[in-house]
């Protein structure tokens, strides 16, 4: 390949890509996210090039391994194009059928479609599926189109178009102000407008600066920057590119976390076939603007994502925070001026420069402007990852796009911005999500997870659960995020074993308000969010805990016990078979009988009494009725007559 | 690991003791584990000191100061699977496989570790073993899935 020099070129090369490529031929997108490769979609994709060869369709159908397409409760999933006949939980053994039938017949295999719960009735096209139909898939719509490994695929779509027009048509100031006026917000957790951020770089007198992808998405529970940097990593690229020519660096860095391999492998090409095209490296497409990329891999250290800490780690030391009387922007890596973004925000440059900020801002409200994406998690029907206009409200991303608690459970909260972030009740419902609404509600917008949770989840487990999480990734650098967070953990145990104190709940507050004062970085200050929005929307739950020795969700292990009502239980053995610990005592026609003492909780045999018996219980807050009497075990069978 | 080895992954990365992240992560991928006698070469060619990366070592998750099993398991507590019941999934491990979180086991047979999200929370409680994800655990299953492992 040789460089592509000028704009002009650009155009020439994008028509004879698109000229080679007949829109009418078949192309099968199939799903290679991470997700779908857990499902099996590898297997498939063997199984499939092998039946294209078999059925003698070789040149006659394209086969495109592509990123993630965000619905992952369905993967592995596969899209036939032109007509976008969306087939959902593809196993290896159908791709002879898909061939011969869809692909060579045009028919359509009905039981691999999508059925509509209420309706049962069944969807092809992909962009009507509830999941698809109320998305606004701006930045995340490429991902299933596109073989992230192949930079053409990229230009087809119009890729690095925006990067030719701020080269030829556009200044560096030209290109800050648009981004400026666009109003795009952080999308990796403090929703600082990047406009604001790029500008103090831009006008900082030092020659050298630098800007960073921070893809070092620590947040357990969201995977959107992950799946972005796997399925579209050029986009990510380009926007770091018109970020470097608009505030003037020359070097930029990628911080992305070792545990992504697919991620760096993926980035890793890209950055080479884009210096082979000449969008990277020396004079870029002959405009005399030199760039380049590099990729750092972070080695597992969640507060490595704060911007001071990471850019620490990137100078090859430990990723500790520092003091930020001057910012980043100003003073950052190696000193330097140094712009930093999330994987998202980078993302969404390209678009606001291609499209302009006055279309940029026709999404979303009136602090946060544009699309975002959730990965949308936890106790629901359609787990995935969603890109939604700001201002939707969360009731309708749960319901309409997630479809909802699956098993008929109730819906209790929601949990935002991860591990910094808070839950959010069921009458908050109708709240917009965007960066202000949310921390109004004292939770967070964060990188975008949002974890559902159901009647079965405590609150207070949760909140223990983060302090757990932030306890283990507190560097250790300042006192009130070291120590304050390691006695509010030690508390919130307590509480949940049901040991916890009348003056628990004060001696926590008081520790809450001391992390959030005084500690150094973003990740001890917000610290205590996960305790203090459990506190305020699910007072009655720590109460009960501490009063009563009672888990309201029956779910934290010490407060709970298994019980099988002798009355319900039809000795069927399925509980004592499956029973890990094997403290289920029983027989043919002898009523089951938990043995408190091994019994480990693991909840197995709740989970597998059938549920027209329905006999195994949970238990708390009152003790455990005695066992009936050996001799009226026994179930007796009536004879028939 | 012997030195010749270790000697070309500090050149690849030309000796620059910015690198010296970068370095340790190619060899932890490669060996496993960071021996002493690795650690002081590192020291040696990149002139940094091995109390700072002992530091590095001990700060970051992906090193490990301590030889590992044949198989690891990583099982996910992001919150997604802990909502999901992640944590029956690792009690039902650690007392099936006798080590806790971070621990690897005499016979050198498993390491077990927790990992915070694994990024495929449709599936969750997830367990994954060698690289293979095992979705939609229970604990019943989990004693089965371990019991394939030798």
């Amino acid at each position: 390949m040789s460089r592509i020099n000028s704009p002009a070129e650009l155009d020439e090369f994008r028509k004879n890509i698109l000229s080679e490529r007949d829109p009418n031929k078949p192309c099968i997108t199939l799903c290679a996210g991470s997700a779908c490769i857990a499902t099996g979609s590898g297997d498939v994709a063997l199984s499939l090039e092998a039946e294209i060869v078999k059925q003698g369709l070789r040149d006659k159908v394209d086969l495109r391994k592509t990123g993630c397409h965000g619905y992952c409760e369905r993967g592995p999933m596969i899209v036939i194009h032109p007509e976008e006949i969306s087939y959902f939980q593809v196993q290896p053994k159908d791709a002879a059928e898909i061939i011969s039938e869809t692909i060579k017949e045009k028919k359509i295999i009905k039981r691999l479609l999508y059925t509509d719960p209420d309706t049962k009735e069944k969807i092809v096209k992909e962009s009507e599926i509830p999941f698809y139909k109320h998305q606004e898939r701006l930045v995340f719509g490429s991902n299933g189109s596109i073989d992230p490994k192949s930079i053409d695929d990229y230009l087809a779509i119009g890729g690095y178009g925006a990067l030719k027009k701020a080269l030829y048509d556009m200044t560096p100031e030209s290109v800050l102000e648009e981004v400026k006026k666009s109003n795009l917000r952080g999308r990796g957790g403090g929703g600082f407008p990047a406009g604001r951020k790029w500008e103090g770089s831009r006008d900082d007198p030092e020659p050298i600066k630098y800007v960073i992808v921070n893809a070092d998405e620590g947040d357990p529970g969201a995977y959107m920057d992950r799946s972005l940097l796997e399925g579209n990593p050029h986009s990510i690229l380009e926007g770091l590119t018109l970020g470097a020519y608009a505030i003037g660096s020359h070097e930029g860095y990628i911080y992305v976390r070792q545990e992504y391999p697919l991620a760096v492998e993926n980035v890793l090409l890209a950055i080479k076939t884009a210096e082979e095209y000449g969008f990277l490296g020396k004079n870029i497409l002959g405009s005399g603007f030199d760039f380049e990329v590099k990729v750092h891999q972070g080695a597992g250290a969640f507060v490595c994502g704060e911007s001071t800490a990471l850019m620490t780690a990137l100078e090859g030391r430990v990723g500790e925070p520092r003091p930020k009387y001057i910012r980043s922007n100003i003073k950052g890596f190696w000193e330097k001026p140094s712009v930093l973004n999330n994987v998202e925000t980078w993302a969404n440059v390209p678009l606001i420069i291609n499209k302009g900020a006055d279309w940029f801002t026709q999404y979303g409200t009136e602090g946060s402007k544009g699309t975002k994406i959730f990965s949308l998690v936890g106790k629901i029907v359609n787990t995935g990852l969603v890109e939604v206009p700001m201002g939707m409200p969360l009731k309708d991303i749960i319901y309409k796009i997630g479809g909802g608690i699956p098993n008929g459970k109730k819906f209790k909260a929601v949990q935002t911005g991860g591990p910094s972030g808070g839950c959010i009740p069921e009458d908050l419902l109708d709240l917009p999500v965007g960066f202000d609404e949310l921390t109004k509600a004292g939770s967070m917008m964060g990188s975008g997870g949002m974890i559902v949770m159901d009647e079965d989840t405590c609150m207070v487990d949760v909140a223990r659960y983060f302090i757990a999480f932030l306890t283990d990734e507190s560097c250790g650098k300042c006192v009130p995020c070291r120590e304050g967070l390691r006695q509010m953990l030690k508390i919130l145990t307590r509480i949940t074993e049901g040991k916890g104190r009348q003056d628990d709940i004060q001696l926590l507050k008081d520790l809450a308000e001391t992390a959030k004062g005084a500690a150094l970085c973003a990740l001890g200050k917000s610290a205590p969010n996960p305790f203090l929005s459990t506190l305020r929307y699910f007072e009655n739950e720590y109460e009960a805990h501490i009063n009563e020795k009672r888990c309201p969700a029956l779910s934290c292990k010490e407060l709970i016990a298994y019980y099988i009502d002798p009355t319900q239980c039809k000795a069927c053995m399925i509980c004592a078979r499956k029973c890990p610990a094997d403290a289920i005592d029983g027989g043919k026609n002898k009523i089951h009988l938990i043995d408190q003492e091994k019994c480990t909780k693991c909840g197995t045999c709740y989970e597998v009494c059938p549920s027209r018996f329905s006999a195994v219980t949970r238990i708390s807050g009152e003790p455990v009725p005695d066992p009936i009497p050996e001799e009226e075990r026994i179930i007796r069978k009536r004879k028939k007559k | 690991m012997d030195n010749d080895r270790v000697d070309q992954i500090i050149d690849k990365h030309e000796a620059e003791p910015s690198s010296l992240i970068q370095v340790m992560l190619e060899i932890q991928s490669e060996n496993n584990w960071l021996p002493k006698a690795t650690l002081n070469r590192i020291s040696e060619r990149l002139e940094v000191p091995l109390a700072r990366i002992l530091h590095i070592a001990t700060f970051y998750q992906a090193f490990s100061l301590v030889p590992k099993g044949r198989h690891g398991v990583h099982i996910c507590v992001g919150t997604a699977c802990h909502v999901r019941g992640a944590s029956r999934i690792l009690d039902t491990v650690q007392e099936k496989i006798g080590i806790k979180p971070g621990e690897t086991d005499l016979d050198l047979k498993f390491s077990l570790e927790v990992v915070n999200c694994l990024g495929c929370c449709a599936l969750g409680p997830v367990m994954e073993i060698d690289g293979k994800t095992h979705g939609k655990m229970t604990p019943g299953e989990t004693a089965e899935v371990l019991k394939n492992y030798e």
